[in-house]
């Protein structure tokens, strides 16, 4: 049961044969080759295969990959700059050691960028909530919180700048 | 100085842009998947199977069942295999299994071409099974007349232990004297899961002779050696690699379903196949923290004296050995490591086959059970006497120097006394429990603590080997292959640090090897026992020694100087005694490559049979704030102290205490892998089992008292598993000074604190 | 991939209620946050799906003449939370699908989906029954408009016909104008939860804030489906507010709510969460509606 599909993925215009069967998560990981999406539970419980479409973070595990038809879809594969440079939020994670086995990583940049895309001022707290999707065993959220608060923090300046 | 420097981790770039790749990211091109088929009872026999309708389903390519398998049982714990057959690991299952000896057992594996197929297959496969009332307690299990788990084992009894300390028994010490308070409880803990986030998956592919196996796993060298035995295929026939991994919290320190996709492979002719294992098998059917039970005594002099204690250890093994009376072995030791009895401990445990999951390694490796039990009897007993727990803690508590008569493990450096302080200042201990004193309301809050001490590895209980290889590059680096392996903890980043600091090339400069291959990476059992930064450790600075020396050599062939004034710092050659910088590394690197005169490729390698241990210690502070009528527990504030040694990076230690304590909070308040009496898991998915979120999780404040330890390659002990033991009872504690309400068991959920509260009368209309 | 046998993209609700008509064993399909998953766990393997995913007929949220607010099916969780026409009215049920799930569900689970899957656990069931909310379905032979408390028909079962398709969510004016509402929904951990059990309470007072004018209170997983207390309800009515008052609330309600016994809670456990939440939505309620408790 093949179907093509026009999606835009990290930017670029993609037609693809996927299976109607198929979810996002798999046609992401097998058909493009960006296995940054990870499978930690296929049911939408622990947010490791969070991307955005449309700028909206969602489990593509339980997602069907014929509702991207149309749409735009954002994988931690496309948020470098075009020199490979990393972005503020990928530099937090780092520096802020908010990583350690990194399976949970990619999902939970994805919520960042959701939540700097915002533009708006959140305290720890209801960052806590806006991660709360995500399920980490490592870290106990510390240092992740530490790596969000900074990204919030920074945007927010740069938005300053800017005005 | 590399050592003591919040280095950045080294593959936290792979990790944040999604190029580091996990099991399921290196799968081959062309594949078949192949899907367990569990059993839907948890004791029995399978008699039968009905597999027409199955084999039907098109793109089936096989069946394979418990009747087809090698009729060899093997062990599966993460162990150093033992040369000698009364310390080899319990062999007591096979790649599928006749005998059901748990809900979820292993009886078939179907071979497919999609996972589609796979699983219609498996819904239409019919089992018949001769089926018996399962056991799901320790009780029940060793109940007189209950039927064998495993026909070998009387009573269902894997193996019973037991240890006496002092020159009396328990009773005689009490029947000694007139004015002790004793305490008599049972404290249980319960069976936990590790939830690390990437589930155990794997590949299996044959290439001539060769099969390679791609696996989540902490220990490659041991799966290799499991798969051998396991299948009969000769271990240097047999390739494992270990890429990046999804955290394993000692789930992965088993050889889990790497044989069977190893068979299965062998099956299909060779060919590739993914053996994926869901979220809801990983709860039911790889391993579990054990449940154990607890049953203490303790007679305390008014003056806040222990004067004896004793314990009967009961551990919940499910249905196969796994890791086995290790781990309540453990436990139970904890009694004597941690607290002085003036005149007599006696301990015993037993570890029970029942018909529940599978116990074997988790974080803290029986200690977190321990920690609860000698931690919520301390405070009881403090309770008791009307006596602060923190200075029952003192006066009680292990003392520097000891060492413990039966393994002879010392605490080489000693920090426990010194972390308590420093928690009771960072929680304001003395203050919040006058200030807590007598209150009324549904709120209140209260503060309790919990201390703990941990070895730093297996010796001498196991063997503790490591290796390291460097090798040099035409630029200078260093290539440094380590067997020890990377599961998230930071060893990587660690090792390099190391590397850095025994050879004087710049941590710029150190390339790690982060995954391992059995073809060609050196042998090193792998991540668990909070060993790897202590004994991996020790190879690294040996085969660092070594290749710094023959860089030396040749540099002092090249330069024509005497090698005893050459040392390497900042990757240059330098004169010790001028100071002088006399060449680079990379010049001295490129000359031996290519040297027409003398060329030479400069490699070292070095195993470090390490034959110490040493005490790790340290406490937890909790500050909670319990909401009576809603059964629920806030923790406000939470401190955790350690006493692991020199740090070697910081940044990253206080991220793994993070990590610790956030285990320990789930293990207080939360999780619990439930069990129906038929010994079906009831919650058994990341939903119904209850990891804490973000929202759960306070600020986590982590910190250390560092006592150089004169054992440690740089002065380190463990800290892995340490941080996950002490939250637990902490938080209990914590709960009794808010409430006056001890509770005995864990979790110290909702509904156990209501019920609680209610008997308590603290609960209106 | 999922085990299903068929897939129909609806073009539209007529196209949807045409496609469901014509099969037997469709089911429709919209967030997908339920149905993938119990296709998985294999409760629907080999399903036949009509999706009605992203279709726009069903995603707006308005406000007719009189003041009734219309939320389309198609609505995610997070666009009601977020819907700036919504939250100065019925701001309860905005932050009452604010704790479904997790952010990522949210985004993706629908109002209809929440609606239709019939379950007494979800979380939108309580404040919309508080609301009186009134369910527009859309079937071969046109509309009807079905009360919410004449929805549930039984555990997991709604009174919606195989081909019919849930459109909109209407709120009449009456049912939030001068109203203060609060949600309270109780489980194990503050996120990625399932209800253990979740109360609804909407109030009116009187003028000079005193007394009960209206009030409705409305409880999840308290029984085999959402369920209102009509009976405290009545008794509350013309109350003080005061302290007196909300214990008997929460003795009364108990009268009225049958939890059952499971592994996920007993109920005794539930009937005392019940009591206390009750209450604590109350009190909330009551200072949403501008008024104090008295002692």
């Amino acid at each position: 049961m093949l179907k093509i599909i026009h999606v835009k993925v990290n930017g670029k215009e993609e037609e693809l044969a996927v299976d109607v069967r198929e979810c996002l998560t798999d046609t992401l990981r097998d058909r493009l080759g960006l296995t940054s999406v990870k499978k930690g539970c296929e049911v939408g419980e622990c947010g490791a295969c969070t991307v955005l479409i449309d700028g909206k973070a969602v489990n593509s595990c339980c997602y069907l990959s014929v509702w991207a038809d149309g749409h735009s879809v954002l994988t931690v594969e496309g948020i470098k700059g075009p020199n490979g440079e990393l972005s503020p939020i990928q530099t937090a994670f780092i520096e802020e050691a908010a990583v350690q086995c990194g399976f949970c990583t990619p999902g939970l940049i994805m919520t960042a960028v959701e939540i700097v895309g915002t533009n708006k001022q959140y305290n720890r707290d209801e960052l806590r909530k806006l991660i709360s999707g995500h399920l980490c065993r490592c870290t106990g959220y510390e240092n992740i919180l530490n790596a969000m608060e900074r990204i919030v923090a920074e945007n927010l300046a740069r938005q300053q700048k800017l005005n | 100085m590399a050592i003591g420097q919040s280095m950045l981790r080294v593959d936290a770039h792979d990790k944040v842009t999604g190029t580091a790749k996990y099991t399921s990211d290196l799968e081959p091109r062309d594949y078949l998947v192949a899907k367990v088929v569990h059993s839907t009872i948890a004791f029995g026999e399978v008699k039968a199977f009905h597999l027409e309708e199955a084999l039907a389903v098109p793109g089936v390519v096989k069946i394979l069942t418990c009747f087809d398998v090698p009729d060899v049982p093997f062990p599966t714990p993460g162990h150093p295999w033992s040369v000698e057959k009364a310390h080899q690991d319990v062999a007591d299952r096979k790649l599928l299994n006749r005998r059901v000896r748990f809900y979820g057992d292993d009886i078939a594996a179907i071979i497919a071409e999609d996972n589609v197929a796979a699983d219609r297959a498996a819904r239409l496969i019919r089992v018949e099974y001769e089926e018996f009332e399962p056991y799901v307690t320790v009780d029940q299990a060793m109940a007189p007349g209950a039927r064998l788990v495993h026909d070998e084992k009387p009573n269902n009894i894997l193996v019973h232990s037991g240890f006496q300390v002092g020159e009396m028994t328990y009773d005689e010490a009490v029947a000694g004297e007139d004015d002790l308070v004793t305490v008599q409880r049972t404290y249980r803990t319960q069976t936990v899961q590790h939830c690390h986030i990437e589930p155990p998956t794997s590949f299996a592919y044959q290439e001539g002779d060769k099969i390679t196996v791609i696996s989540s796993t902490q220990i490659p060298h041991i799966v290799r050696r499991v798969i051998g035995q396991a299948t009969g295929i000769p271990w240097g026939n047999i390739r494992v690699i270990k890429p990046y991994i999804g955290g394993g919290f000692g789930n992965k320190q088993d050889v889990l379903y790497e044989p069977l996709n190893a068979w299965l492979c062998t099956q299909v002719g060779g060919r590739a196949v993914k053996l994926d294992i869901t979220r809801e098998e990983t709860f039911a059917s790889t391993r579990v923290r054990h449940a154990i039970d607890f049953h203490v005594a303790g007679a305390v002099r008014r003056d806040g004296t222990i004067v004896a204690r004793k314990c009967l250890a009961n551990s919940n093994q499910g249905g196969y050995a796994s890791h086995g009376h290790s781990i309540v072995a453990n436990a139970i030791n904890g009694f004597k490591q941690l607290y002085r009895d003036e005149k007599a401990l006696e301990c015993e445990a037993n570890t029970v086959y029942t018909n529940i999951a599978v116990g074997g390694a988790m974080r803290g490796y029986g200690i977190p059970q321990s920690c609860f039990a000698t931690e919520c009897l301390a405070e009881d007993m403090a309770h008791a006497i009307g006596m602060d727990p923190l200075e029952f803690r003192l006066k009680n508590c292990m003392q520097a120097g000891y060492e413990d008569p039966h393994t002879h493990v010392q605490f080489r450096s000693y920090g426990l006394q010194d972390a308590i302080q420093k928690g009771r200042e960072l929680i304001h201990w003395d203050e919040l429990r006058a200030k807590y004193q007598n209150q009324t309301g549904p709120i209140r809050r209260g503060v309790g603590m919990a201390i703990f001490c941990y070895k730093t590895g297996v010796h001498p209980i196991s063997l503790e080997t490591a290796s390291c290889r460097m090798v040099l590059h035409q630029d200078g680096s260093v290539q440094v292959q380590m067997g020890a392996t990377e599961i998230g903890q930071g060893a990587d980043t660690v090792f390099t640090q190391m590397a850095s600091e025994v050879t004087g090339i710049s941590v710029k400069k150190v390339h790690i090897s982060s995954f391992q291959d059995t073809d060609t990476t050196p042998f090193d059992t792998g991540a668990y026992a909070s060993r790897q930064t202590y004994v991996s450790g020790m190879a690294v600075k040996k085969t660092g020694a070594l290749f710094k020396q023959k860089i030396l050599e040749y540099a002092g062939y090249a330069l024509r100087y005497p090698v005893e004034n050459l040392d390497i710092r900042d990757d240059q050659i330098v004169d010790t005694v001028t100071g002088e910088t006399l060449r680079s590394v990379a010049d001295i690197a490129v000359e031996a490559f290519y040297s027409l005169d003398r060329s030479q490729h400069i490699t070292a390698e070095a195993t470090s049979h390490c034959k110490v241990n040493t005490f790790a210690s340290g406490c937890c502070f909790a500050e909670v704030e319990v909401d009576i009528p809603l059964g629920k527990v806030k923790v406000l504030n939470i401190v955790n102290v350690h006493d692991s040694g020199t740090l070697i990076n910081p940044q990253l230690a206080a991220a793994q205490v993070h990590g610790g304590m956030s285990m320990g909070l789930g293990y207080a308040l939360s999780e619990q892998l439930l069990f129906d009496a038929k010994a079906r898991p009831l919650n058994g998915n990341l939903l119904d089992y209850k990891l804490p979120t973000a929202m759960d999780t306070p600020d986590l404040q982590a910190a250390f008292v560092e006592v150089p330890d004169p054992t440690g390659p740089y002065g380190n002990k463990a800290l892995g598993e340490p941080p996950a033991i002490p939250g637990a009872p902490a938080i209990r504690n914590a709960v009794l000074h808010a409430t006056g309400v001890a509770i005995d068991s864990l979790p110290l959920d909702p509904q156990k604190l209501i019920t609680a509260f209610t008997e308590a009368g603290l609960i209106d209309d | 991939m999922y085990d299903m046998e068929q897939y129909y993209q609806a073009t539209s609700v007529a196209d949807a209620i045409a496609a469901l008509g014509a099969d037997p064993a469709a089911m429709p399909i919209a967030g997908g946050t339920d149905v993938l998953i119990q296709t998985r766990e294999g409760r629907h393997a080999g399903c036949h799906l009509v999706s009605l995913h992203g279709l726009s007929e069903l995603s707006a949220i308005r406000e007719e003449e009189d003041g009734t607010l219309v939320i389309g099916s198609g609505c995610t969780f997070s666009e009601i939370t977020n819907s700036p026409l919504l939250r100065p009215h019925i701001n309860m049920l905005c932050q009452a699908v604010d704790q479904v799930g997790s952010p990522q569900i949210r985004n993706m689970g629908t109002i209809g989906g929440n609606v239709c899957n019939g379950v007494t656990s979800a979380d939108s069931a309580p404040s919309l029954m508080a609301l009186n909310a009134v369910l527009e379905v859309q079937g071969p032979n046109g509309k009807r408009l079905i009360p919410i408390g004449e929805w549930y028909a039984g555990p997991g079962k709604t009174v919606r016909q195989h081909d019919e398709v849930l459109t909109a969510v209407r709120i009449a004016r009456e049912n939030y104008e001068g109203f203060g509402g609060h949600y309270i929904k109780y489980g194990k951990r503050e996120a990625m939860e399932i209800s253990t059990l979740g109360c609804a309470v909407q109030v009116k007072l009187s003028a000079d804030k005193r007394t009960v004018e209206d009030l409705r209170i409305a409880f999840g997983v308290a029984a085999p489906t959402p369920v209102r207390c009509p009976k405290t309800e009545a008794m509350a009515v013309g109350r003080t507010v005061d302290e007196a008052l909300v214990k008997e609330l929460g003795q009364s309600v108990l009268t009225e709510i049958n939890p059952r016994d499971s592994w996920r809670a007993s109920k005794a456990f539930r009937l005392q969460i019940a009591k206390e939440i009750c209450r604590r939505a109350f009190r909330q309620a009551v200072a949403f509606a501008g008024g104090e408790i008295h002692a």
